[in-house]
């Protein structure tokens, strides 16, 4: 599947498109199919979000959406050395799939 | 220490107010992220994996303890606590929101900081050595002359858009504590007899092509020590490579034209300005070296109490010669065994700036090997400091040892990254620390690198580390024989790459092969400089 990524213009906060909006969660990531770039132009230049961009991820047996490269897994949740900096899900979801 | 004239601050708060404007700017959508990102680069706003990053600039390392205090209080009030020293003597903050950016400057503006040209393809933050001012062995303190050059080069317009990035280091010993011959130009101040003036290498530094700076001149008198910068600066801005980020440095004009050829054009140039006059004058060198005059060293005992093995041991290990015998430099370890190198919290920032304020002259440094430094503390003082500084975590005894590593941020927060760093700091230095052999191995200098930046040094440490991407996994490429001191040397990579695991093995076993082969107070340096590669090859891939 193919979902978007950015950053929140303001915080700097990573985020990820939801279907309706920019959301702090990963697992909140939705297939945007062939519209990545329509969304992604028309989201930057309303500044929702900052330097968006197209990403490959997939579904694992859970239901949790794991982007398939390492850096954005890692952004997913923070970094690996703080885990008490990661995002609130980051609890739940554990970390072990990350690296 | 040096203190802002009128100018210096005019200077600052002007570019407060300035980016103040952009980022206001940037979000009411009137600047695109394109238009942007060069003005927040020229004031050291990144966009890192998780959030902004800000870098503010510490000139040579050199603090007071109201300006770390600040550092504290912006750690405290616009991040998350803490604050990440580097290698270039700088502090990073890793959670900064562009709204609050503008804020945080005008709280550095207040106590005479910044983070100008802490980004962007201009001369960056000049660094020297940590023990300037300090050290026994240093012909002058190298501070005056580096101010100078961070004077002249802040918004030079000429050197605003160089092809590249451009690092400057300078010393005044033979030792070489800063890294000198790796950087574009490293400057050595000697004395020709009673006659002060400099020695000047170009093109060395370390990234993906890593060279060692040649000598160019050996010799440039104190006035015309701006003009023969200038002239290498000009050399390089006209003929640079623009069309290649990659070949842009100016180690690679300087490579490719030879030495001699570069030093040439250098020389036209130089005879050039001097016709032109773009020295400041000497009165200016004078006004600046009163600011380093030497505090009020005072006459005390020169022995201690040893009787606590683990004070002892953090003297033995912590602690540098000073000129004045009545004191010694006291290294503030930011590598406790499993920690991050270089990260401090707010707390821990404020005892630091409150022993600087009590037991050394108000002054502090940050070391290169993202460690803080106490620069002038009496023996007599010691074990006070050394008791305050263990009560705060910040009491390791490890300076130069193998859990003094130096790492980069690595894939933990860097975008450029493609393998995390600190997790193997971590899990070696907690491993050394365990086993007891961090003692029984002595110097080791251990650098690790989340990409071929090389931000984190590998290329010079004794031991080296490079995170590479290998087929979207993390894979470590290990090296041995670096050299960053004035035995400088790059590393050569011993062989395949390994995991997380495994190179963390493979650094155990490259120690074992050095502790069954050193002679009486050989390094491990020395060790393999002597036996060579293929020992450890052997050990490594059988």
């Amino acid at each position: 599947m193919k979902i978007l990524t950015g950053n929140d213009l303001r915080s700097g906060a990573v985020t990820w498109w939801n279907g309706t909006g920019w959301s702090l969660f990963v697992d909140d990531a939705v297939d945007v199919g062939e519209d990545a770039e329509e969304i992604l132009a028309r989201e930057e230049a309303a500044r929702r979000v900052n330097v968006p961009y197209a990403i490959e991820a997939t579904i694992d047996g859970a239901g949790h959406v794991r982007p398939a490269h390492i850096k954005d897994r890692v952004r997913a949740l923070g970094p690996t050395v703080r885990r008490d900096l990661g995002v609130p899900t980051a609890e739940k979801t554990g970390w072990d799939w990350v690296i | 220490m040096y203190r802002y004239d009128t100018y210096d601050q005019a200077m600052v708060d002007a570019r407060v107010a300035e980016f103040r404007d952009q980022a206001r700017r940037r979000i009411e959508g009137k600047l695109t992220e394109d238009q942007f990102k060069p003005l927040r680069l020229m004031n050291g706003l990144y966009l890192q994996l998780h959030a902004y990053m800000l870098r503010v600039a510490i000139p040579y390392g050199t603090l007071d303890s109201r300006q770390l205090e600040m550092l504290s209080h912006i750690a405290e009030k616009y991040d998350r606590g803490y604050g990440h020293f580097t290698t270039r003597q700088n502090i990073q903050y890793n959670w900064i929101k562009l709204e609050d950016a503008a804020d945080i400057l005008a709280d550095l503006s207040t106590v005479e900081m910044h983070a100008i040209q802490t980004s962007g393809n201009c001369i960056r933050n000049i660094s020297s050595d940590h023990f300037a001012g300090a050290a026994a062995d240093e012909v002058v303190d190298p501070r005056p002359y580096a101010e100078l050059m961070r004077q002249w080069s802040s918004f030079h317009p000429e050197f605003t858009y160089l092809p590249r990035k451009f690092k400057i280091a300078v010393i005044a010993s033979e030792k070489d504590r800063a890294a000198m011959r790796l950087h574009d130009i490293g400057v050595r101040i000697v004395k020709r007899g009673d006659e002060i003036g400099a020695e000047f290498y170009a093109g060395g530094g370390m990234g993906r092509t890593p060279m060692i700076a040649p000598l160019i001149r050996d010799f440039v008198p104190l006035d015309h020590f701006i003009t023969y910068a200038e002239a290498c600066l000009r050399v390089y801005n006209r003929y640079g490579r623009r069309d290649n980020k990659y070949k842009a440095r100016i180690k690679i004009l300087v490579h490719e034209l030879g030495a001699a050829e570069y030093t040439r054009q250098v020389e036209e140039e130089f005879a050039h300005l001097l016709s032109v006059g773009v020295e400041p004058p000497r009165e200016e060198l004078a006004r600046i070296t009163e600011y380093f005059a030497p505090p009020a060293f005072v006459d005390g005992p020169k022995t201690l109490d040893r009787s606590d093995p683990d004070f002892a041991l953090w003297v033995d290990r912590n602690t540098h010669r000073h000129k004045h015998d009545a004191y010694v430099s006291a290294v503030i370890s930011l590598k406790p065994a499993g920690g991050i190198p270089g990260d401090a919290t707010a707390e821990q920032m404020r005892v630091v700036a409150k022993l600087a304020r009590e037991y050394s002259f108000d002054e502090l440094r940050v070391m290169h090997t993202q460690n803080l430094l106490l620069p002038h503390v009496r023996i007599a003082d010691l074990h006070a400091v050394w008791t305050a500084l263990d009560e705060a975590g910040l009491g390791a005894p490890n300076m130069d040892t193998i859990e003094d590593i130096i790492a980069c941020p690595g894939l933990d927060y860097c975008s450029l990254a493609n393998a995390r760093s600190i997790p193997l700091a971590q899990r070696i230095s907690e491993r050394f620390a365990a086993t007891g052999r961090t003692e029984v191995v002595g110097e080791l200098k251990l650098k690790i690198s989340g990409c071929i930046n090389a931000c984190g040094h590998h290329h010079a440490g004794h031991i080296g580390i490079l995170g590479v991407d290998k087929k979207g996994k993390e894979n470590f490429q290990l090296s041995l024989g670096g050299s960053e001191a004035e035995d400088v040397s790059l590393a050569k990579i011993t062989g395949p790459g390994f995991d997380e695991d495994g190179v963390v093995a493979a650094v155990e076993k490259v120690t074992d092969v050095y502790l069954a082969t050193r002679t009486d107070g050989e390094r491990f340096l020395d060790t393999y400089r002597r036996i060579g590669m293929e020992p450890f090859k052997e050990a490594l891939y059988g």
